[in-house]
């Protein structure tokens, strides 16, 4: 595969690894966050924590939208399923959160529910247009990657007068979680807790939004970012560049990924993501609490396919399991492993926090791909 | 769900869409967020969607640069210096 | 014999005709379901005995016994169908334990309207399949459930074979030091079957490994390596088998990532899909675990096998207490191969 397998190369990891170990400086550590969780599959997928050095600490942050989705919001949507009688459309990833009362979509699907995993908001628009008497509701989650294709299905179904679909809204967007998890750090750091050293940029979000919106990390913050690709090799590059600004005190925003990401991003995405939707003023994250500007809504020009007007479902906030170190692992301050129940309880096979349902969560991740390293 | 692919351009079909090709394997996709795409292009699929073309000169410079950081690895050709 | 021929109104129409409930009712449109289809394609002497349970002959050595459900869906697929991946997957059974398979039941479960056309597609596919690998399918059940009950047809085989005192084949005997060997590449199967579900496209079609592998089971068991384990890692593909063998056997292992025979066009898929092959259903294949002395004896025999040209030692046996099964990346890095955990993808078996 072409721009993929050059991408995995073997050899060419080992050298990277080399100069990491090269250039790292023993006598300090350095704490990176990644927020992809692209990324964080990729770092636990291909064993990278074993080609660097032990100064190197790569910390898993919120970039996975399954994992920041509060259970109140899966909720409504297996309200929809259960109670309105919908067609809910989904991408996999959300099929097993667990939600209140001991149910997940795929469990209300179980019970009856007419719940249906698609690839692509294309798929849901199929659904919609051979079903014209069934109500059918698109589960729309994930960050700027994500959002562009909603937005494009959402014009088409009102230039074709879908009168049947509608989706429930739950993209977010990254810069203001990255300032979240900063705020906090900052105080951390502050008052003797453990900081972040740098942050290795999303892939594919920054495809959309481009390298512009961090450079106010790098700014107000004096963060390195480094935005870096989606395989390995590219992986490992970035945490070298990262690596080469915190040993010359600088702060930058730096690009690994110049074949796909430009300063200014995708503007024929952003312009139709614009057109359709608009800021909500506040909205609860899983692990980083309310954030204000940090989610999108329809505008009220498509308020006719906001499943939450249509349907009058109610955002009702639900705590997590008390046991549950999602929050503390999202924000990067505790790891998986730290959790009482990691392992224990809480399995892929039964996943009290989200952090464990994504294959790209934290938990998931160390669990199916790293867990061997605590045991040995 | 942060999946995507650098897969080529082989066909324009109907509707914006277009028929890309990664490795031999083919499918449909929608073509709505980028523009000034041609046949033989590299783009990046996501969920069903080209998200933004994929620069090949930039991929050349990209694993230019790490073959080279391999050579400053292997310090035989320039004399020996650890 | 003195069988007074019945006098049935019309043949069944094969071309047009649809199955119905009184296909399952016991009655004459049952018996005449199974004369004019099933054993006329399956045809051999213990189902011409035409009683409801085959008398067999005696056998020489000791009885495996083994039985398969399947509920593949499509139906119809690139390399095969329903029919024949019914008759491989219970021979393969039969035959991972060492034995020789002899005889075959088939029931099947009926939708009611279910064309017939593709009723005789799968049985005489099935026909073959028994033919071709020497095995004999000798008794049989048909139900019919109402439409939208079913979903087309349901097939369940067993198969009986015998094996002698001195083949000792089992998940628990895998022993720190012996090699995995792998008889070719994985995911065919599970990708060919979700390809058409997903319409993809291939410039080299990817094409399901549906086979009987009990030759090449006989001829490894024939080559003299001491063999502990033999199995066929079909749904939850092969990090699964090798899991389950771990646990039985209370070792744990290492595989060498580079060493895993994958298809060009099964990986590219698997990338479109977001899927990793390691977990993807196979149909064809085995795995084997061996002494060490005896993998690369093994793996020639393996190889001048049609079946396994492409078969590899993939990684060895270890030592471990919490039974990881581990592997090195392509990388470098380390990861473990865990469980597959309940990903929801499509009925692919």
């Amino acid at each position: 595969m072409k721009y993929v397998d050059e991408f995995r190369d073997g050899t060419l990891a080992g050298n990277i690894a080399a100069n990491i170990a090269r250039e790292a400086d023993t006598r300090r550590s350095y704490r990176l966050m990644e927020f992809c969780g692209g990324h964080t599959h990729a770092i636990s997928r291909y064993g990278l924590a074993d080609l660097l050095p032990p100064s190197v600490r790569m910390i898993h942050g919120p970039g996975c939208p399954v994992c920041v989705l509060p259970i109140g919001r899966v909720d409504q949507a297996i309200r929809l399923a259960l109670e309105h009688d919908v067609i809910l459309c989904t991408y996999a990833d959300t099929l097993r959160v667990p939600a209140s009362h001991n149910l997940s979509l795929m469990r209300a699907k179980s019970s009856g529910a007419d719940i249906r995993m698609v690839y692509s908001t294309q798929d849901a628009l199929k659904i919609a247009r051979a079903y014209p008497d069934r109500e059918v509701v698109f589960f729309a989650i994930g960050f700027e990657t994500t959002t562009p294709p909603t937005a494009v299905a959402v014009k088409q179904a009102a230039v074709e007068g879908l009168r049947n679909f509608s989706i429930l809204c739950n993209h977010v967007l990254t810069p203001p979680a990255m300032h979240a998890i900063l705020d906090v750090k900052t105080t951390g750091a502050a008052q003797g807790g453990v900081g972040l050293n740098g942050f290795i940029g999303p892939a594919h979000v920054s495809i959309l939004i481009g390298s512009k919106p961090y450079e106010v990390f790098a700014g107000d913050y004096r963060k390195p970012v480094v935005i870096a690709g989606f395989e390995p090799l590219d992986v490992m590059h970035a945490i070298l560049m990262l690596i080469r600004q915190v040993n010359e005190g600088r702060a930058e925003v730096e690009n690994e990924f110049t074949r796909a990401v430009t300063r200014e991003g995708n503007p024929k995405a952003q312009a139709i993501v614009a057109e359709v939707f608009e800021l909500r003023e506040m909205f609860e994250w899983r692990g980083l609490g309310s954030l204000s500007g940090s989610a999108l809504k329809l505008r009220p020009s498509f308020a006719a396919f906001d499943a939450e007007l249509k349907f009058k479902i109610d955002y009702v906030a639900v705590p997590d399991n008390k046991a549950c170190e999602c929050a503390a692992i999202l924000r990067g301050e505790k790891r998986p492993q730290e959790c009482r129940i990691f392992g224990k309880v809480c399995t892929p096979e039964n996943p009290i926090g989200s952090c464990m349902v994504s294959s790209e969560g934290a938990c998931a991740a160390h669990y199916s791909y790293g867990r061997f390293r605590e045991a040995s | 769900m942060c999946l995507a692919i650098p897969a080529c351009i082989e066909k324009f079909t109907a509707q914006g869409n277009a028929v890309v090709n990664l490795g031999g394997v083919r499918k449909e996709i929608s073509l709505a967020l980028v523009e000034d795409v041609e046949l033989g292009d590299y783009v990046i699929v996501h969920a069903g969607y080209a998200l933004q073309k994929l620069d090949q000169e930039e991929a050349r410079c990209t694993l230019e640069m790490f073959a080279r950081m391999s050579e400053m690895n292997n310090p035989q050709a320039d004399g020996g210096a650890p | 014999m003195g069988n007074i021929k019945p006098n049935y109104i019309r043949p069944l129409d094969l071309s047009r005709g649809r199955v119905e409930m009184s296909h399952g009712s016991g009655g004459r449109a049952m018996a005449q379901l199974i004369a004019e289809l099933f054993a006329a394609a399956f045809d051999n002497v213990y189902l011409a005995q035409g009683n409801d349970g085959a008398l067999l002959p005696k056998a020489e050595g000791n009885l495996v016994m083994s039985c398969d459900s399947h509920v593949v869906s499509p139906l119809f697929f690139a390399g095969g169908d329903i029919g024949c991946l019914s008759v491989h997957g219970t021979i393969n059974d039969v035959a991972m334990m060492g034995a020789r398979p002899l005889y075959l039941s088939a029931s099947f479960i009926l939708e009611e309207g279910f064309p017939l056309a593709d009723l005789k597609r799968i049985v005489d596919s099935m026909a073959n399949a028994a033919r071709e690998a020497g095995v004999s399918i000798v008794t049989g059940d048909t139900k019919v459930v109402e439409r939208g009950k079913g979903d087309g047809v349901f097939i369940t085989t067993t198969g009986v074979g015998v094996v002698s005192d001195n083949i000792i084949l089992s998940g628990n005997l895998a022993r720190p030091g012996d090699k995995i060997l792998l008889s070719g590449t994985i995911g065919d199967h599970g990708m060919a079957v979700l390809a058409q579900r997903e319409n993809l496209s291939f410039d080299a079609p990817i094409v399901s490994d549906t086979a009987a592998l009990h030759g090449l089971v006989a001829a490894m068991l024939h080559s003299g390596a001491q063999l502990r384990v033999l199995r066929d890692p079909t749904r939850g593909g092969l990090a699964t088998t090798l899991n389950e063998i771990a646990q039985q056997s209370g070792v744990g292992m290492m595989l060498q990532e580079a060493a895993i025979p994958v298809n060009k066009t099964v990986e590219a898929a698997c990338e479109f899909l977001g899927l990793d092959p390691l977990y993807v259903a196979n149909e064809g294949k085995l795995v084997a675990i061996c002494a060490p002395q005896d993998a690369e004896s093994l793996l020639g025999v393996m190889r001048a096998h049609p079946l396994a040209r492409d078969a590899a030692i993939i990684g060895e046996v270890l030592e471990d207490a919490h039974g990881f099964v581990q592997m090195v990346t392509r990388l470098g890095g380390r990861r473990i191969v865990d469980w597959l955990a309940g990903e929801p993808l499509p009925r692919i078996c």
